[in-house]
C-alpha cells in the first residue's frame, strides 16, 4: 500500500514533524468541529424546509368513503352477467375540486328474479389495474398480470390476486336506486384493507 | 510497514481509500495554502457557493410540487404556500436567498476588482466569473415569473418585450423565449426549464471551471501580509462556515421578523403570510398599476426613465446599448488593469457603476414613494390653485393678481404635486394589488377548492374583486356608493349625480328613502330628475302623516321591502314583514303607485316592487332601467347598460350586470361561511 507522504503544511502532519504543535492541533481541531457545525447549521434551514414540505402528503386523508349512486335497478339485467358502471363523485385533487366526475369504475351483477344486486370493484387485489370482463369466457381478467376471477369475483387458481375481487357495499333503494359505497383497498395483501 | 491497529470504522475507511483515492481528493480539496492566513475578506466567494446549494435544495424540493402550466402554477405555488405545511418556509428561503445571491455577488465583485485579484494570470477565472453573474441574473429573472401572478406576469411581458427590441434577432428570441407568439402555457414550460434546467446545469459546469481554476492559481492575496500563511481547512472555511451561517440568519430573519413584529402586537400569525408574496393571478386584461421588477432590477426600469420621448432608439439604449457596453468594460478590466494606473481606473469604474446602481434604485424608490413623506397639507394653495386654473400658468398668474414670485413657488409646487399624484397613484396600486392578492388567496380556499379551469376564472368572477371596478368604470359618473358614517361621505355623495348605492335594498337605505329629511337630498333623488317627483311629495308629505302612517306601518314596509331585497330585516322589526307587504300591496298606500306581486297596479314609471332589490331585480334594472318594470319613460338618465340596438355591443355583458349586482347586494364569498 503506497503511503501518503508527509506534509508539512498540513495540520493532520504537523505534530509528525514538529511534536510540539500539539497546541496549535489542539486549536485546530477546535475550528475544524466549529466550521462543520456552523457550516451544518446554515444548511439545516433549506434541508429541514424542504423536507418538512416533502411529508406533507403523509398528513392529509383521502375522502371519507360515502354511498354514491351508481345506477338504477332497470340497467342492471338479471341474468347474473356483471355490468360496468362508472362511479360519478366529486373529487379534490390538491388544489383543484372537480364536480362530479367519474372517478373509478365498478362491476354490478344480479341473479334472476333477485332485487340485491352485487358490487365488485373494478381495481385487481393484485396491483391495481383495471380488471376487464370477458363475456366470450364468462369471467374477469386483469391485462396485467392475468388474475382471473370467476363471474362473483371468486379467484381462479393460479392466480398472482393474493384474493378474490373486492366487493363492495351496495344497496338498493325502494325507487331502485343502486348505491355502492366507494371505497379503494390496499393492493398486494391478502386481507381486503381499507386504503387511505 | 504495517499500519496501525484500527477499527472497523477505520478499515471500512481504508477499504474504499484503497479503491477511490477519497483521502487524497479529500486532502488536495482542503489543504490549500492561504498566504497570510485566513480573513474575512475572502469569504464571498463561498458564501455564494452556499447561497447555490440552498437554491438547489430549496428548489429541487419547490420542483415535486409545481406545475407550470397557466392553469396550474398560481394554483400550485398557493397550494405549497398557503396550504402545505413548511411550504411558506420553504418558498421564503428560496425567495429571499435569491436576493441575497445577487447582494452576495455584487459583494464578491466589489472584493476582486479591489484586491485585483482579475489581473493575471486570474484574467480567464474573472471572466468565468462574469459569466456565472449573468447566469445568477438570468435565473432570478426568469424565477420572478414562475407563480404567474400579477407582478411576475408583467414584469416579464416588460423583460422579453425588451429582449425584442434585440436587432435583427430580436423579435424570434422573444417568440422563442416565451414559446409563441402569447403568453402562456409554453413560456411557463420554458421558463422553468430555463431557470431549473439549463441555467443551472450551466452555473455548475462554470462555477466547477471556475474554482478548478482559483485552485490552479491560488488564493489571490491581499498586500501587505501581516501574519503567518493559514491553510483553508479548517481556518479560512471557519470563516467561511459563520458568514455562510449569517446569511442563512439574515434570510431566516427577513421572513420571520414580521411573524416576531406581529406576535409582539398581539396579532395572529398567518404562516401563508410570510416569506415570499404571491400577487393575484395573472391576467392579461387586468391593468396593473403596481409593476415593478426585482428590487436589484430597479435600477435598470429607472434607467429606462433617462431616456424618456426617445422612443425605441431610447429603450435601445438604455436596456441594451448601455448595460452592454458596461459589461464589455467590465470583462476588459484585467487587460486594463495591466495598464499604468489601470487598476486605479478599475476600481474607480466599479465603484462608479456600483453607485450608480444605488443612485438609480434610490430615484426609483423615491419617485414611488414620494407621497409618503411629503406633507400634502402644505401644498394644498397650489392643489387649490391647480384645480381653479386647471394648470394654466396664465390663470394662475391672474388669480395671484401679478405676484411674480408667488407664482413661481406656486408652479414649483405644481411640479411637486405632480409627482406626489404619481406616486401616490402607484401606492394605492400597490395598496389594491395587495388587497386582490389576500382576496384571490381567500378565494382559493374555498370549501369547493379551485375549478379546473384555473383561479382566474374564480378571480373574474368575484363580485368583490370586479364590482367595485365595474362599478368605478360604469355606474361612478352618476352614482355613489359610500358608507354615509364615513368622514368623506358628505363631499362625495354632494357632488353625485344620483343616487347613493351604498347599501342599497339594506333596511337602514330604505329608512333612508323613506325619510322626508333624506328623500330629497343628494344621497337619493335630491340629484335626479325625481327630486320634484311623486315620491318625494308622498314621503314628504304623506308619510309624515302619522293618522295615515303610524310609525310602525313606515317600520313594515321597510321589513317588507329589504326581506324583498334578500337583505337582513333587524330583529326588532322582523315580525312586521307580512304586515309590510300587505301595505306594499294595498292601492291606498304603495300598492297606488307601485306594482306589488299580483296586486292589478298599472306599471307607468314607477317601478315594479315584486322582488324588489334583490338579483334578478337589480340585474333586471341594470340591463334596462327604461323597462316599463322599472322607470319606464320615466327614466331618468340611467344608461340601458344592458340593451343594444341591432349589430351593436351592449355595455355591459350579462356577466358583469350579474357581478354589479352581486357586489351591490353584498352576495360574495366570506370565509366565514364555511
Amino acid at each position: 500500500m503506497p503511503r501518503r507522504p508527509v506534509d508539512a503544511r498540513s495540520p493532520r502532519d504537523a505534530a509528525v514533524v514538529d511534536p510540539d504543535h500539539a497546541s496549535a492541533s489542539r486549536r485546530g481541531f477546535l475550528a475544524k468541529v466549529l466550521a462543520v457545525a456552523c457550516g451544518g447549521l446554515a444548511t439545516l434551514p433549506p434541508v429541514v424546509a424542504g423536507l418538512w414540505t416533502f411529508l406533507d402528503p403523509l398528513r392529509r386523508q383521502g375522502s371519507a368513503a360515502t354511498f354514491l349512486r351508481v345506477a338504477d335497478l332497470a340497467a342492471i339485467p338479471d341474468d347474473g352477467v356483471p355490468r360496468q358502471f362508472p362511479v360519478i363523485a366529486d373529487r379534490v385533487d390538491a388544489w383543484t375540486g372537480f364536480a362530479a366526475e367519474p372517478v373509478g369504475a365498478v362491476y354490478l351483477r344480479r341473479e334472476q328474479g333477485s332485487r340485491a344486486v352485487q358490487a365488485l370493484s373494478a381495481t385487481c387485489p393484485h396491483a391495481g389495474c383495471f380488471i376487464g370482463f370477458e363475456r366470450a369466457v364468462d369471467c374477469f381478467r386483469c391485462p396485467c398480470h392475468n388474475s382471473s376471477f370467476t363471474l362473483d369475483g371468486g379467484i381462479v387458481a393460479p392466480s398472482p390476486s393474493p384474493r378474490p375481487m373486492d366487493t363492495l357495499e351496495c344497496r338498493v333503494g325502494r325507487n331502485g336506486q343502486v348505491e355502492v359505497k366507494w371505497q379503494r383497498f390496499r393492493a398486494g395483501v391478502a386481507e381486503k384493507v381499507v386504503q387511505g | 510497514m504495517t499500519p496501525p491497529r484500527r477499527g472497523p470504522l477505520g478499515r471500512v475507511a481504508d477499504f474504499l481509500d484503497d479503491r477511490t483515492g477519497y483521502r487524497a481528493l479529500l486532502h488536495e480539496a482542503l489543504y490549500e495554502r492561504v498566504p497570510g492566513g485566513a480573513r474575512w475578506r475572502y469569504v464571498w466567494g463561498s458564501t455564494l457557493v452556499f447561497a447555490f446549494l440552498t437554491q438547489v435544495i430549496t428548489g429541487l424540493f419547490l420542483w415535486a410540487n409545481y406545475a407550470p402550466s397557466a392553469q396550474t402554477a398560481w394554483e400550485s405555488v398557493f397550494f405549497i404556500q398557503h396550504e402545505m405545511a413548511g411550504g411558506w418556509l420553504l418558498r421564503g428561503i428560496h425567495h429571499v436567498m435569491a436576493q441575497a445571491m445577487v447582494v452576495l455577488l455584487a459583494l464578491h465583485l466589489l472584493q476582486v476588482v479591489i484586491d485585483g485579484a482579475y489581473k493575471a494570470p486570474r484574467e480567464v477565472n474573472f471572466w468565468l466569473g462574469l459569466v456565472l453573474m449573468m447566469l445568477v441574473l438570468g435565473m432570478a429573472l426568469t424565477g420572478y415569473l414562475l407563480p404567474w401572478d400579477q407582478k411576475g406576469y408583467w414584469a416579464t411581458i416588460v423583460a422579453t418585450n425588451l429582449a425584442g427590441i434585440v436587432p435583427v434577432v430580436g423579435p424570434s428570441l422573444q417568440q422563442l423565449v416565451i414559446g409563441g407568439p402569447e403568453y402562456g402555457h409554453h413560456t411557463l414550460t420554458r421558463f422553468f426549464a430555463l431557470h431549473a434546467g439549463f441555467l443551472p446545469a450551466t452555473l455548475v459546469l462554470f462555477l466547477v471551471v471556475h474554482l478548478a481554476v482559483f485552485r490552479r492559481h491560488g488564493l489571490h492575496a491581499k498586500q501587505p501580509l501581516t501574519k503567518p500563511d493559514g491553510m483553508f481547512w479548517p481556518d479560512q472555511l471557519l470563516k467561511d462556515a459563520v458568514a455562510m451561517l449569517a446569511v442563512m440568519a439574515v434570510v431566516l430573519g427577513v421572513i420571520l421578523v414580521p411573524a416576531a413584529r406581529a406576535m409582539l402586537a398581539g396579532e395572529a400569525v398567518h404562516p401563508g403570510h410570510l416569506g415570499a408574496e404571491l400577487g393575484a393571478p395573472a391576467d392579461p386584461s387586468q391593468p396593473y398599476a403596481a409593476a415593478r421588477p426585482e428590487w436589484y432590477f430597479l435600477f435598470l426600469f429607472q434607467f429606462l426613465k433617462v431616456f424618456e420621448g426617445w422612443g425605441a432608439t431610447g429603450e435601445f439604449v438604455g436596456a441594451i446599448l448601455v448595460p452592454g457596453l458596461i459589461m464589455a468594460a467590465m470583462a476588459l478590466m484585467p487587460i486594463v488593469g495591466g495598464w499604468r494606473l489601470g487598476h486605479r481606473f478599475n476600481v474607480a469604474f466599479t465603484l462608479a457603476i456600483l453607485a450608480g446602481v444605488g443612485l438609480l434604485t434610490g430615484l426609483a424608490l423615491r419617485e414611488d414613494y414620494y407621497a409618503l413623506w411629503v406633507d400634502r397639507a402644505a401644498l394644498a394653495e397650489a392643489e387649490t390653485l391647480h384645480d381653479q386654473t386647471g394648470g394654466d400658468r396664465v390663470k394662475l398668474a391672474a388669480a395671484l393678481g401679478g405676484d411674480r414670485a408667488k407664482a413661481t413657488a406656486i408652479e414649483r409646487q405644481w411640479k411637486t404635486l405632480e409627482k406626489v399624484r404619481r406616486s401616490q397613484a402607484f401606492l394605492d396600486a400597490v395598496k389594491l394589488a395587495k388587497a386582490d392578492a389576500a382576496r384571490a388567496v381567500e378565494l382559493a380556499g374555498r370549501p369547493e377548492r379551485i375549478p379546473p379551469a384555473g383561479m382566474l376564472a374564480v378571480v373574474r368572477g368575484d363580485p368583490l374583486m370586479q364590482g367595485p371596478r365595474l362599478f368605478a368604470q360604469h355606474c361612478a359618473g352618476c352614482h355613489a356608493h359610500v358608507d354615509p358614517l364615513a368622514a368623506d361621505a358628505e363631499a362625495v355623495i354632494a357632488a353625485s349625480s344620483a343616487a347613493n348605492l351604498f347599501a342599497f335594498g339594506s333596511a337602514d337605505w330604505i329608512r333612508g328613502l323613506l325619510d322626508p329629511e333624506q328623500v330629497a337630498g343628494p344621497a337619493y333623488f335630491g340629484n335626479t330628475a325625481h327630486k320634484d317627483g311623486e315620491m318625494v311629495s308622498f314621503v314628504r308629505d304623506d308619510l309624515t302623516d302619522e293618522a295615515t302612517w303610524p310609525r310602525a306601518d313606515i317600520d313594515a314596509v321597510v321589513a317588507a321591502l329589504a326581506a324583498e331585497a334578500g337583505r337582513p330585516v333587524p330583529p326588532e322589526i322582523a315580525g312586521l314583514v307580512e304586515r309590510g307587504r300587505e301595505l306594499v300591496a294595498a292601492d291606498d298606500r304603495c300598492g297606488g303607485c307601485h306594482r306589488f306581486r299580483d296586486n292589478g297596479a298599472e306599471l307607468s314609471g314607477e317601478p315594479d316592487l315584486t322582488g324588489w332589490g334583490g338579483r334578478e331585480w337589480l340585474v333586471g334594472i341594470i340591463a334596462d332601467p327604461a323597462h316599463e318594470r322599472f322607470y319606464g319613460h320615466a327614466n331618468d338618465r340611467m344608461p340601458r347598460f344592458g340593451v343594444a340596438a341591432e349589430g351593436e355591443l351592449p355595455q355591459l355583458t350579462r356577466e358583469q350586470i350579474e357581478i354589479l349586482a352581486d357586489w351591490l347586494r353584498g352576495a360574495w364569498y366570506r370565509p366565514s361561511q364555511r
